[in-house]
């Protein structure tokens, strides 16, 4: 994501559509605010370990669940622990996996999708109708059949779902590359003797950029959403790490005597889905007024 | 028409196939038989076991049998409840999960095509902003989180709701119904607003306007047709969800259907369980999927001129 940005910075200066686009952006104040979200819980999640108030796994036995206070703003769960250390911790892992599920998506998705717009023809259809077949698999139920079989390995987590979050990445690279190839400009570009490799690289992927940066800010909520999800099945990250699903899935057993450890972190996960959304929207209508809202 | 369904089913076969053979091939690579993990058994009772699930035998010979028995609707016994066949297992709790997604369908379809419609029909006003921003609520509140939170308030605070069971008392349905239709009404409701802010700027709605139709028949009748289209077509995507997302609900809510069961058999690593639901899965996926398709071009007769229909 940082890296998407960084590109985002740059190609803004150079291109008048990438300022349009930036001045559209700033004037939707959703997005903008879901940006700013989005920034400071980066920052808070890359300075957890100097900003938590309290250990990981301290615990104040003694303590045990009360509710939020001076000492603990967010209150403690059952062992004592401190809620907003924890909930800080659970969402370095939260936001990796997204982050890192997308780039696995992103990686396969982009790479595929070009390669099929650019070849085009057989080769084309050929990719394509394996993308056909694999969007017709019940990927959810073979995630968690992976999960079971293999033990629940973040590593898998994270190869797993972006390998099913690959698939609608590479359909709208190719749709787009198979508009670009038409240009002129990718004729000049065989014309003065470049390979297939090199024009890919240098002209067909920077130019499909804006679709894949909204795409991208859209399939980061969805990963961590299901990252969520199968960690609330018991089936995701496991203790003793933690995450935002696997928090949610404790404070559900005790929501009634201690409903603060169901809240809280329901809460920031609701919010940075929130952000995710709001601006993956907002950078839709900057990057492409024409297209429709859905 | 005929050629379409029978060109797409064609197509489910090499798909279902695939998901046959990859869960076969999956679930035997797993470290450990079924019986191995267990408490210590003798070791003739494990060999006993082996040899009546055919454990025994190379997997390509298992992979044959299971083909030959699946081919016969047969899914095989459950492994860690002897004496029932995993078919019993599903047929058993399928009509409870068929039925919770059937009413969360419709709490999906009616409240989000209403939300959706009304928002769209007043753009950019209060109208519009405020269903709009519930449902981006919807969308960012996941089930496992909602579903508890409503237990929490309509049934411990208020006392208002049954926080669990199916069936039992009268309206424990209606909470899991919500839980796992709201987040699809959202999605339906934000297409279908932005179905009907295109259709509503044709032609001929502007033709059936000044014909001197009544605005609710122009609504009704013309627009509603054109500008529903991404939701028919985001039913059939929609089912696949709400089966994932009965896996959830029905742990919430204690609820003895068939997500619950999958989840169940998941952790007992009862594979046969899992191999039989896996699959089952898949076919009424695709047979939705397809269901999804045949009803999106029997309204848009214009999608019957495309080729093969491979969009979706």
């Amino acid at each position: 994501m940082s890296e998407a940005i960084a590109v985002y910075k740059q190609a803004e200066q150079g291109s008048s559509l990438w300022q349009d686009a930036w001045h559209r952006l700033q004037k939707n104040k959703l997005a903008l605010c879901g940006l700013m979200v989005l920034i400071l819980e980066i920052i808070l999640a890359l300075l957890t370990p100097w900003l938590a108030p309290y250990g990981y796994e301290q615990q104040d036995l003694a303590l045990g669940a009360a509710p939020p206070s001076m000492e603990h703003w967010l209150g403690t769960d059952t062992l004592g622990r401190d809620m907003l250390t924890r909930i800080m911790y659970g969402g370095r892992v939260s936001l990796m996996v997204g982050f890192i599920a997308t780039a696995v998506a992103l990686l396969i998705g982009v790479v595929y999708g070009a390669v099929a717009g650019y070849m085009g023809g057989k080769v084309d259809a050929l990719m394509m109708r394996l993308v056909d077949i694999l969007y017709a698999l019940p990927f959810m139920i073979f995630i968690i059949l992976l999960m079971v079989i293999f033990g629940q390995n973040i590593l898998l987590l994270f190869l797993a779902i972006g390998a099913v979050e690959w698939l609608t990445m590479a359909r709208i690279v190719r749709g787009q590359v198979l508009s670009l190839r038409q240009q002129e400009y990718i004729e000049a570009a065989i014309s003065i003797g470049l390979g297939p490799w090199t024009i890919i690289r240098r002209h067909i992927i920077p130019n499909t950029l804006g679709p894949v940066i909204v795409y991208t800010t859209l399939t980061i909520p969805s990963v961590m959403l299901l990252e969520a999800f199968l960690s609330f099945l018991g089936l995701g990250i496991q203790p003793p790490q933690s995450s935002w699903g696997l928090l949610i899935s404790y404070g559900v057993e005790t929501m009634e005597e201690y409903p603060w450890l169901l809240i809280y972190p329901g809460l920031k996960l609701s919010i940075t889905l929130f952000a995710l959304n709001f601006l993956g929207d907002g950078l839709r209508d900057a990057l492409d007024p024409r297209a429709s809202k859905d | 028409m005929l050629k379409f369904i029978s060109g797409r089913l064609l197509q489910a076969i090499p798909v279902l196939f695939i998901v046959i053979t990859a869960t076969f091939f999956l679930i035997h690579s797993a470290p450990g038989g079924p019986f191995s993990a267990d408490r210590a058994v003798p070791a003739q009772v494990i060999k006993a076991l082996n040899a009546r699930y055919h454990l025994d035998q190379p997997v390509w010979q298992q992979y044959l049998t299971y083909l030959g028995d699946l081919a016969q609707g047969d899914f095989g016994p459950s492994f860690k409840f002897p004496g029932r066949s995993v078919n019993e297992m599903i047929f058993g709790s399928l009509g409870t999960t068929a039925e919770l997604g059937l009413y969360a369908m419709l709490v999906a379809v009616i409240i989000g095509v209403l939300a959706g419609v009304v928002a769209a029909l007043k753009p950019n006003t209060a109208q519009d902003y405020v269903p709009m921003s519930v449902a981006m609520v919807g969308i960012c509140m996941p089930s496992f989180l909602l579903g508890p939170l409503l237990v929490l308030v309509f049934g411990i605070y208020l006392e208002w709701l049954p926080i669990s069971g199916w069936g039992d008392i009268p309206g424990d349905k209606i909470l899991p119904a919500i839980t796992l239709g709201a987040s699809y009404a959202a999605y339906i409701a934000r297409l279908s607003r932005g179905g009907m802010l295109e259709v509503m700027t044709q032609d001929y709605i502007r033709t059936a306007r000044a014909k001197g139709l009544p605005e609710h028949i122009v609504i009704i009748k013309h627009a509603l047709r054109g500008g529903l289209m991404p939701v028919i077509a985001f039913l059939g995507p929609a089912f696949a969800g709400l089966l994932a997302g009965s896996f959830v609900v029905e742990t919430i809510f204690q609820i003895p259907g068939l997500g619950r069961f999958y989840v169940q058999a998941a952790f007992n690593r009862d594979y046969t369980m899992i191999m039989g639901t896996t699959i089952f899965f898949s076919v009424t996926i695709i047979l939705f999927n397809l269901l999804s398709d045949i009803l999106a071009t029997w309204i848009n007769p214009k999608l019957r001129h495309q080729s093969g229909g491979a969009e979706s």
